[in-house]
């Protein structure tokens, strides 16, 4: 990618991120649409630091999400209503449970890694699924609700402004965005694509492959639990299925509708996927085989996604 | 208590059985293509209303028959249809493919034969106790157990015994080999996935009669199946033999002493053998990883 073309393509996502509140409700759609796409855009982008830039196919990412999504939830219903403590648990405990199973599987590869992360992803499922009397069960976790924002000088009141929420969501985004992109750059991330390019080369270059595998797996996570605490602030709400397998599958399917191979390109299959969920699941019951059938045909014909389609270039 | 746990571990090597027949099947799949077939669960759930659609007309016996054969059918066309486009691509790929079969698979059964659950006659000889005091042990539940077991035999003295069996073995280990030996390897891959998602049908239709039918049952069954794989090695059958009845009788023994974690041990089990043993119990060092 050109330094030109990517300076252009990331002003240009920043003008519509930063405007969408003005404009979503005039194409059909509404704040809470764009709010959605923002936190479903940073875990595709947290999981794409670890599918496109190292390599790595990880199927249970919705473990860590919905950790977060719980974290946040329970910290708000249970200790203390305080919306920042609240994201800050749900983070903690996602990227510890991230660190505890990663490095239980930092050492297989390829198929086999992504079916024990596949089987992982289903351990929080149950636990949601089955403590009724903390988690609530299939019900989900209810009766609390996203708090003020306090930040000393002024009061945020995200809890009851739409928008106010929309650009907190989206400042965390930024800051997550941000962090990866640095890391990216930085010697670490080139390390990480080296290892993606030839894992044996890398390792003979004296890389410690595993630990850099397990850092890439965890710094993932981390932000997959950013957003999970973020989408259950926006529901005021969370229930199992948020870490089901089938989210897991939503999210490798966004990075590689909108291309993994490039920076943005999850925030792009975000943008469609969400907005298409949207549009097919208020119109007809069998959205299950219209989002299916899309899984088929971006596999079969847009393997590279819609970024990669744009720039004529990808995974071979 | 003595009795309760019987027959719990007798219920656990009975929900063993068909996590094995469904994770022998995966495992076949994976093994020679590559490909962790997500809609195996869907395709279970076919053979399962398949059944239930043609016992009308055949019978109980002839469903039983004719429905997995069916559900092999179905899954040689997908193979040859869209799966096969995939082998030799990233793994992401089949995984993202047959993630969408599975969605689509879910929702045709459900648009077919409804959301409610359907009961699942099966013939009177088979549902009475056997004796009053093990109630549990049913005829159905022995016959259901003595048929997995004839499968699973079946299925290793193929492998073992015939031309495809020894063609399949083969080309788990080696491929290229294979292939340059002068072996079909396409018709190959389509063959093994026919003889995988006829395990699945298999497993569906004998499923019914004890579940019931409703178009989750497959997606209920697959996480274990994948547990099962992992627990007893990958690459290996006879590991995912072992692993399924494994984590079957350990779930079972969960219900007695602590019910609402019946589902997390078999997790917690894998994470044992991952720790102790990276490559699955009867895995061999150095395959997949």
């Amino acid at each position: 990618m050109t330094g030109g073309r990517h300076f252009g393509m990331t002003a240009l996502v920043w003008v519509v991120l930063l405007t969408m509140p003005f404009w979503i409700n005039a194409i059909g759609g509404y704040t809470e649409l764009a709010t959605r796409i923002v936190v479903m855009a940073l875990a595709a982008m947290a999981l794409n630091f670890l599918l496109g830039y190292t390599g790595t196919l990880s199927f249970g990412h919705a473990a860590y999400f919905g950790l977060g999504a719980y974290g946040a939830g329970m910290t708000l219903k249970y200790l203390v209503p305080s919306t920042a403590l609240g994201m800050l648990v749900g983070m903690a405990i996602g990227t510890l449970a991230a660190a505890l199973i990663g490095a239980l599987i930092v050492r297989l590869r390829g198929v086999y890694f992504a079916m024990v992360t596949i089987a992982f992803g289903q351990v929080f499922y149950f636990i949601s699924f089955r403590w009724n009397s903390v988690t609530g069960g299939d019900d989900g976790l209810t009766g609390w609700h996203r708090q003020p924002l306090d930040l000393g000088l002024m009061r945020l009141d995200i809890q009851n402004h739409d928008t106010v929420f929309y650009y907190l969501v989206l400042a965390c985004f930024a800051a997550s965005v941000g962090a990866m992109a640095f890391l990216l750059r930085s010697p670490f991330g080139r390390t990480l694509q080296a290892i993606r390019e030839n894992e044996r080369r890398a390792r003979f270059l004296g890389i410690a492959v595993e630990r850099h595998l397990w850092l890439s797996f965890v710094i993932s996570c981390a932000f997959v639990s950013l957003a999970g605490t973020l989408y259950a602030l926006l529901n005021n709400f969370t229930d199992p299925r948020a870490l089901r397998w089938d989210m897991s599958g939503n999210f490798v399917m966004m990075a590689v509708l909108g291309g993994m191979r490039s920076f943005w390109g999850p925030l792009i299959g975000a943008a469609i996927f969400v907005a298409l969920q949207d549009y097919v699941s208020s119109h007809t019951q069998n959205w299950m085989s219209v989002v299916g059938s899309i899984f088929v045909l971006v596999v079969l014909f847009f393997p590279r996604g819609v970024l990669g389609l744009l720039h004529g270039r990808g995974p071979t | 208590m003595l009795q309760l746990i019987l027959f719990n571990v007798f219920n656990g090597l009975i929900v063993g059985a068909f996590y094995a027949l469904m994770a022998l099947g995966l495992s076949l799949i994976i093994n020679l293509s590559g490909v962790i077939n997500f809609a195996h669960g869907g395709f279970l759930a076919l053979g399962a209303y398949l059944a239930y659609s043609l016992m009308p007309f055949v019978g109980f016996w002839g469903a039983l028959v004719i429905a997995p054969f069916l559900t092999a059918a179905l899954g040689l066309v997908v193979e040859r249809v869209l799966i096969r486009r995939l082998y030799g691509r990233d793994p992401l790929y089949s995984l993202l493919l047959t993630f969408g079969l599975a969605y689509i698979l879910e929702d045709v059964t459900r648009y077919i034969w409804g959301a409610q659950s359907l009961p699942y006659p099966i013939p009177p000889v088979l549902a009475r106790p056997l004796s009053s005091q093990f109630f549990f042990l049913t005829g159905y539940r022995l016959f259901m157990v003595a048929l997995v077991a004839a499968a699973v035999a079946a299925l290793f003295v193929i492998l073992r015994h015939t031309r495809l069996g020894m063609r399949i073995r083969a080309g788990t280990l080696d491929l290229e080999t294979v292939s340059a030996l002068g072996v079909n390897v396409r018709v190959l891959r389509t063959l093994n996935f026919g003889l995988g998602i006829y395990l699945a049908g298999l497993a569906g239709v004998l499923a019914a009669g004890m579940l019931g039918l409703q178009p989750t049952i497959g997606t209920s069954l697959i996480m274990p199946s994948f547990v099962a794989i992992i627990v007893g090695g990958l690459g290996s059958l006879p590991g995912t033999l072992l692993g399924g009845l494994l984590i079957g009788v350990a779930s079972g023994l969960a219900t007695v002493f602590m019910p609402s974690a019946s589902e997390a041990i078999i997790y917690a089990m894998m994470g044992v053998v991952l720790l102790l043993r990276p490559r699955g119990l009867l895995g061999e060092e150095g395959r997949m990883q």
